[in-house]
């Protein structure tokens, strides 16, 4: 009897030391379908394809192929029953070409010698069929983030694989390179392959999906199809309440011009051409500036420079009218910056220090924490009570719990509360609501709005195109190093930006 | 010039297979420091079998070719063993690789003194009877070349008056770096020390590659240890192999991780090995005049010379080299 379903995942529990990240979980993937997994950031969508994909065992429940119970403990089992993956992170071996990638682990041989040729007739088929341009010798490291995932593509499909689980895999792509990658799915999908797309995005769930599963925390919300519900409804269901999903602001009143950049340049840590390259432009009292940008054209590098984390090699900072180009990091930090960093677990805090300590990391020698170079405990405790009460920061055991064992989105939220507090008249913000959940991203999104009210200069970088046009006054986009162009978000569109950002537009004249 | 590339090749060969052994190792994501120390526990066995089995009895001059490779066999068997102790410590254990690695290089040289003084009363083992040139040594006669037939300057070297160890590992150097970057196991070995998690997700056990690595890696520094006491120190042992293990590092890491680059580096650094030991009587042209001797330069600079130039080398092409990426980080499946 054929059933119904390819995939059944029936009642999957999963624990992991104190938490249970899959509670009783039903998933059923119909044949030639588009399933959407839909979820905030630990509710559970990575720990049940990890299972279904045999790198977790699971507490209770089945897995079902055809109706029949399979048995799933490692990638291999999964591969023989034709699942395949597409990771979030790409499980690519940089040195390697193209094909070593797309072979390793199912190569042919003879006598234990490699026979690539084959391979590669048949992954040049593959690729030609389905529209998936790679160039099969080029190494992994020289070849785009759009042409890694299509090798990760192709690597299922050399397998045969026929259930097909893309993980986030959108998070690095530019939208033109989305719209491409829902072609391809859709062409997948009309081949009788059956895909599951993993996802926070509710607008790419509406545009290419069948059904949608929701997760949350850990438990099963429910599953419907895609053309019976709307963003709306998806989100509350994501987060199990009313969602404000769109920022309200009142127009930008910019004022005096806050932070001057002429002629910046950085070099590059990784290669030899600069990372930035000779980039000019201007944050005002009370907007937001967004840098938009792919990941990696030198955004980082671009706050490294201003916040003294690297020193650049040419060019002038002002901040506030004062030279601070050559200034060490305490004294950018005194003229007047405050920098919610990329990483908050490298640059943000002390992880294995306390939370209280974690909040006067710049304060601290100031006259109200300290007295002859002794630390004033009380003045301190009282602070980041204060803090803490203020931004919501919660913690098991208050100003002295260890910050490595806060939640991610608290963490930012004592590190928001901690620069907001030092009522500096410029905040940097670099990717503030990466890997939080929907509630969290609501909040320091009010929070930099309400900073920008209050006549700070904020400037945010940002990968997430929904963030940079709902927060941003004006939008700088950074391609390879450089700023390609400033766009007005009431004017212009995703679809421009992306061009942008993917170097296929640039304005003549720089900003 | 013979005698040039002769002390040259005696140099480089253990160089060239003990960095293939660090080769092995590294690029299935372990980093092997013990390369010493396995060198010196190789070259204490090798040395010990060779003995035992004279004491013994069992061979004479003649079949000193089959002792040699039974030697050598035995070492590179105890050098995969003792390799093993870093293989558990760092790829079970997750231990860091450097302590591990370290660990082993104290434990050789005190472990093999202890065992030496424990059998022969003094600091040395020496071979139970006869010398290395007369029991291992092949020379032209041995091949059916007259005793005044003059083969050239290539014949001279590489036909007269050579070990068997040399071109064992010179063919054993090749074999391997054909396994390493032709074949499904070499393939999926580079791919455990690149990307260990990528490795995983396709099905390749990464414990289990590693741990072949790291054998492989000890069972060729054993052979590099046994080589360098037979050729270099007349077939003794003394507990130490003269700093040839982290030479074989820097050799290793100057030919970037791969095998072709590594044995030009290992023929440079033998080189200079060469001219810091015979810069006396190194007699380049045959004229008769000792050049380097009598050029004028303080001795010592020529014993400095490998040093400087390894300091050198690395020095300007650290920056350019790459590591395997994963080396050096234990892997665990748990974090993806």
């Amino acid at each position: 009897m054929q059933s119904d379903y390819i995939i059944e995942m029936l009642n999957i529990r999963k624990e992991f030391p104190g938490i249970v990240a899959n509670d009783d979980i039903t998933l059923q993937l119909r044949r030639g379908e588009i399933h959407a997994l839909l979820g905030e950031n630990g509710a559970g969508k990575s720990t049940l394809m990890s299972v279904l994909f045999g790198l977790y065992q699971p507490e209770a429940g089945v897995i079902k192929k055809n109706g029949e119970v399979v048995k799933i403990n490692s990638p291999n089992d999964a591969t023989a029953l034709h699942i395949g993956m597409v990771h979030q992170h790409f499980k690519l071996v940089e040195v390697f070409s193209v094909l070593d990638n797309i072979i390793l682990g199912a190569e042919d041989t003879k006598l234990g010698f490699l026979q690539k040729k084959e391979a590669r007739k048949k992954v040049a088929a593959l690729s030609e069929k389905y529209k998936l341009n790679v160039d099969l010798d080029a190494k992994v490291e020289d070849i785009s983030v759009g042409m890694q995932q299509r090798t990760e593509i192709l690597k299922m499909l050399y397998r045969d694989n026929e259930i097909l689980i893309f993980d986030e895999p959108t998070a690095v792509l530019t939208p033109q390179e989305i719209d491409e990658l829902m072609e391809i799915m859709r062409g997948f999908a009309q081949e009788g392959k059956s895909i599951l797309f993993i996802t926070h995005k509710l607008n790419e769930i509406m545009a290419v999906s069948d059904r949608v599963t929701v997760l949350r925390k850990g438990k099963c919300i429910g599953t419907v199809n895609t053309k019976d519900t709307n963003i709306q409804e998806l989100s509350n269901m994501m987060v199990g309440r009313p969602v404000q999903l769109q920022v309200h602001k009142a127009p930008a009143v910019p004022g005096d011009v806050i932070l001057n950049v002429e002629h910046m340049t950085v070099p590059s840590k990784l290669h030899k051409n600069n990372a930035v390259k000779d980039i000019s432009f201007q944050v005002r009292a009370g907007e937001i500036v967004c840098i938009a940008g792919i990941d990696g054209n030198g955004q980082s590098e671009m706050i490294y420079g201003l916040t003294g984390l690297e020193k650049t090699s040419s060019g002038v900072i002002h901040l506030c009218g004062q030279d601070i180009s050559k200034a060490s990091i305490r004294r950018r930090s005194l003229a007047g910056s405050s920098h919610i960093p990329e990483d908050r677990h490298k640059y943000g805090l002390v992880l294995d220090d306390t939370l209280e300590n974690n909040l006067v990391l710049q304060t601290y020698r100031q006259p109200r924490f300290q007295h002859m170079g002794f630390v004033k405990r009380d003045a301190i405790r009282n602070y980041a009570n204060k803090i803490i009460q203020q931004y919501d920061v919660r913690s098991g055991q208050g100003p002295v719990t260890v910050a490595r064992s806060m939640s991610g989105g608290n963490q930012q939220k004592a590190i928001i509360g901690r620069e907001i507090d030092r009522e500096n008249p410029l905040i940097i913000a670099v990717q503030p609501t990466r890997g939080l959940d929907v509630g969290a991203i609501e909040y320091i999104h009010a929070q930099l709005v309400a900073q920008r009210d209050a006549g700070k200069a904020v400037l945010l970088v940002s990968l997430e195109l929904d963030e940079v046009m709902n927060l941003a006054d004006r939008i700088l986009v950074m391609y390879e190093g450089e700023i390609v162009g400033e766009l007005d978000p009431k004017t212009t569109t995703v679809q421009e930006l992306g061009l942008y950002m993917a170097g296929a537009k640039r304005d003549s004249k720089e900003a | 010039m013979t005698f040039l590339l002769q002390q040259t090749l005696i140099y480089a060969i253990p160089l060239l297979i003990v960095a293939l052994a660090g080769i092995f190792a590294e690029r299935s994501g372990v980093i092997n420091l013990a390369l010493e120390g396995i060198m010196i526990m190789g070259a204490f066995i090798g040395v010990f079998t060779v003995y035992l089995f004279q004491e013994a009895g069992i061979f004479d001059q003649d079949s000193g070719q089959l002792l040699m490779l039974i030697a050598l066999g035995t070492s590179a068997f105890f050098g995969a063993l003792f390799s093993l102790l870093l293989a558990f410590a760092a790829i079970n254990l997750r231990a860091d690789q450097t302590i591990g690695g370290t660990a082993l290089n104290l434990m050789a040289p005190a472990l093999v003194l202890f065992l030496i003084n424990l059998i022969t009363s003094q600091n040395t083992m020496n071979m139970y009877t006869g010398d290395a040139a007369s029991w291992f040594m092949i020379k032209k006669t041995d091949l059916g070349f007259a005793r005044t037939q003059d083969l050239g300057v290539l014949g001279e070297t590489f036909l007269h008056k050579f070990y068997l160890t040399t071109y064992i590992c010179i063919i054993l150097y090749v074999v391997l770096s054909i396994i390493l970057y032709k074949t499904r196991f070499g393939l999926r070995l580079r791919a455990c020390g690149e990307n260990p998690q990528a490795a995983d997700s396709l099905g390749i056990n990464v414990y289990k590659m590693r741990y072949a690595g790291v054998t492989i890696s000890g069972a060729l520094a054993g052979i590099g240890g046994f080589t360098f006491a037979l050729t270099t120190a007349n077939c003794a042992s003394t507990g130490e192999v003269a700093g040839f293990g982290f030479l074989a590092l820097a050799v290793m890491i100057f030919g970037n991780w791969k095998p072709l680059n590594t044995a030009l580096a290992a023929f440079l650094f033998g080189f200079c090995k060469c001219i810091a030991a015979g810069y006396s009587t190194i007699d380049i042209n045959g004229d008769g005049v000792y050049l380097l001797k009598e050029i004028g330069i303080d001795p010592n600079i020529y014993r400095m010379l490998p040093f400087i130039i390894t300091l050198v080398v690395l020095a300007f092409t650290s920056k350019k080299s790459r590591a395997p990426k994963a080396e050096g980080v234990p892997y665990d499946k748990g974090t993806r």
